[in-house]
């Protein structure tokens, strides 16, 4: 670990304060119809403090802890993914003019900075690999604007769920490089590890004091037993070839038996990028707006080629899912696309289980009950 | 009798638009009435030559376009829809009723002169059709805009695009998408709401659960419906087998993945006798864990 200073409790309003004077739009996780979202947050006090939250396969409820935390709890449904690769968005307009010819307008791009407070290490490991997609040689304009301006505040996971595993892809549950600061929550306060010059500048201007050797060793200890907290992991890093060889396992079609196609799961994974394109057109003809808005792999469109569905049923589109994310990212991103959130556990609404499955295709022996998930009554 | 779909020509002439109503509630009209500006617009880019709940009537008239509200349910109205449909170019059938049968196909499930006979003391006087029907099952369609009633933004859009001789958009995802794109949180995960979306077409902009409440299917199937198992995972979630059926026994119960699934819970909830249709559903929420909370604030 490197050095860290120390945020007491009771200070913390301080950062909020600090970057809203530094010109920052300020998000962070707040409470809102049963969960945890990510919104406005300008106010300490409307973090979820005291918050926790039980997940389980298809199931989230939160609890009321009655401790004076603020991070003791793994995330909900979204976090950086909407605020950067929006679910709807304009692209482009075309216009008619009176002469009878078509102009086509680019959409402004208004982009403020945004500090996110409150990230965790899944979203950050995520967040690298939208960037792959989105940010690379051949930059998605709004995407790389809004990611220009994104100042990110990691905090370290010392509650994960019982659907978390990002200790088995190795993206968590401690912040790594991906965050401008990193934050360690102790009962006390907070321990501050600034990691780039924004970081830098914005902790510089924090009540901070040096934390202690016990602060310290509290905080490691907290991150360590989170670790061995998680139950879930997937049978390997990489899984492409294992997947690709087992392309006809029976477990496709038993999974096909209780998968709805609805989406979900794509819709709650912080890596999954997949987008349609629509025209809105105004009723006078006078111009229409090109929208890009958030698809899936589950969605009949999504596979749709001249006068055929390549993927007709929950079938292949749950194949498609599973051997994209856990083995075709390999080739195009250089890894698995899959950080160990649980997202898509929790947040199916019939609780299919992402690593049992792949375990059951992979060939590897799951414990007894772990199979279809446990789901919780709920 | 057949007419091929193709778009109405523009230039000469301005394109007629009808408005017709079989067995409905007009709620349909009505959200074609509401449109406010834009069915200002509309009267600009078309001449109304009959729309009963905008005061034109001449339900004779030929269209080019022509809306069709409502289910066959009477002998008069399986006469009529022929008429209408000789006399148009393009049918929209618009709403629940129109592509599917709507609420009033409740009684395909059951013995309708039974029914009658049991409500009407002279059930000679009633003429209905032993099962309400989707305007589909009678002509050929050449759009189908579900929902009930159907969305004012939705129909405008199809016309937009007739107008312009492009075909209008469908659409085919789940409830579910839509829902997620507006960041919605789940009340089916965070609350064991026995939603429909997952098995629903959009078209709503995911309506019900953006009000913290459970989609109870108006918009009907959406394509690849898994009916069946999302009617388990109720079950899972502590609907006894008549509440598991009556989710699918609303507005779009005559639309075939509902009305199977609703016959078959039906069939798994006797020996204990069924409830008439239609009665409220009374679908509760699974029980709560304890400690658990449903929302802050
Ligand atoms: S596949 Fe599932 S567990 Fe993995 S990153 Fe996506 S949502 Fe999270
Ligand atoms: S795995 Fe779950 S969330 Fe994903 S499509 Fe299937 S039912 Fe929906
Ligand atoms: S609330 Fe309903 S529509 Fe929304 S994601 Fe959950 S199951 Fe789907
Ligand atoms: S959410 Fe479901 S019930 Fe509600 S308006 Fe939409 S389709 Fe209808």
């Amino acid at each position: 670990m490197t050095s860290a200073s120390f945020l007491p409790r009771d200070r913390l309003q301080a950062l909020f304060d600090r970057l809203r004077e530094q010109g920052y739009r300020c998000v962070g996780p707040r409470v809102r119809d049963g969960t945890v979202i990510y919104d406005d947050l300008t106010d300490a006090a409307n973090l979820p403090v005291g918050i926790g939250a039980r997940q389980a396969p298809g199931s989230y409820r939160l609890t009321h802890e009655g401790h004076s935390r603020c991070f003791a709890w793994a995330n909900g449904p979204q976090a950086l993914k909407p605020l950067l690769f929006a679910p709807r968005e304009s692209l482009w307009r075309a216009v008619r003019h009176d002469d009878g010819r078509m102009r086509f307008e680019p959409t402004a791009q208004q982009s403020r900075q945004l500090a996110v407070v409150g990230v965790r290490a899944c979203d950050l490991a995520a967040l690298t690999l939208q960037d792959a997609h989105f940010a690379a040689d051949i930059a998605d304009a709004g995407y790389a604007s809004r990611r220009g301006g994104l100042l990110l505040i990691g905090v370290d996971c010392t509650h994960p769920a019982d659907t978390c595993f990002c200790a088995s892809t190795g993206d968590g549950p401690g912040i790594g490089s991906g965050a401008d600061i990193a934050l360690s929550e102790l009962e006390s306060g907070f321990l501050v590890r600034p990691n780039s010059a924004a970081g830098a500048l914005l902790c510089d201007a924090l009540p901070l004091r040096d934390a202690s050797d016990d602060e310290l060793y509290t905080a490691a200890a907290e991150l360590e037993s989170a670790r061995s907290k998680q139950h879930r992991r997937l049978p390997g890093r990489n899984l492409r070839d294992a997947l690709f060889a087992n392309l006809d396992h029976p477990r496709w079609n038993d999974v096909a038996g209780r998968c709805l196609s609805c989406g979900n799961c794509v819709a709650v994974c912080p890596t999954c990028f997949c987008s349609t394109e629509r025209e809105e057109a105004a009723f006078d003809g006078s111009e229409s707006t090109r929208v890009r808005l958030w698809d899936s792999c589950f969605s009949a469109e999504h596979s749709y080629l001249h006068g055929r569905l390549l993927r007709p049923d929950t079938r292949t589109r749950y194949r498609q899912w599973l051997t994209h994310k856990l083995g075709g990212w390999h080739d195009q991103y250089g890894r698995s696309g899959c950080v160990g959130c649980g997202r898509c556990i929790t947040w199916c609404p019939v609780g299919i289980d992402i690593s049992a499955e792949a375990a059951a295709i992979c060939g590897e022996t799951v414990e007894p009950g772990e199979a279809r998930g446990t789901r919780e009554g709920s | 009798m057949t007419m091929p779909p193709k778009p109405p020509a523009i230039g000469a002439r301005r394109p007629r638009l009808a408005v017709h109503k079989f067995s409905s509630c007009d709620g349909c009209q009505l959200s074609l009435l509401n449109a406010g500006e834009s069915l200002l617009a509309l009267a600009e880019r078309v001449d109304i030559v009959h729309f009963a709940e905008a005061g034109i009537v001449d339900e004779h008239a030929e269209a080019d376009i022509a809306l069709v509200e409502g289910s066959i349910s009477t002998p008069e109205e399986q006469t009529r829809i022929q008429a209408v449909r000789s006399r148009s170019r393009w049918i929209l059938s618009i709403g629940a009723c129109a592509t599917a049968g709507g609420p009033q196909a409740l009684r395909n499930l059951g013995d309708s002169a039974d029914w009658i006979a049991s409500v009407y003391r002279r059930p000679d006087w009633i003429s209905a059709l032993p099962a309400s029907s989707a305007i589909g099952a009678h002509v050929p369609v050449e759009l189908e805009l579900p929902g009930c009633p159907v969305s004012t933004e939705q129909v405008l859009a199809a016309l937009t695009s007739l107008l312009a001789g492009a075909a209008p958009l469908t659409e085919q995802d789940k409830v579910c998408l839509e829902c997620k794109r507006r960041g919605q949180v789940c009340v089916l995960v965070t609350k064991g709401e026995p939603c429909l979306g997952p098995v629903t077409v959009t078209g709503c902009g995911a309506l019900c659960p953006g009000l913290g409440r459970d989609c109870y299917g108006c918009y009907g199937p959406a394509e690849n419906p898994e009916v069946a198992t999302l009617a388990e995972r109720f079950g899972d979630l502590g609907l006894d087998a008549h509440a598991v059926a009556r989710r699918f026994m609303y507005q779009q119960s005559g639309a075939q993945p509902f009305h199977r699934a609703a016959r078959d819970w039906r069939q798994r909830a006797r020996p204990a006798a069924p409830p008439a249709p239609g009665a409220e559903s009374g679908a509760a929420p699974g029980p709560q864990p304890d400690g658990s909370t449903d929302s802050h604030d």
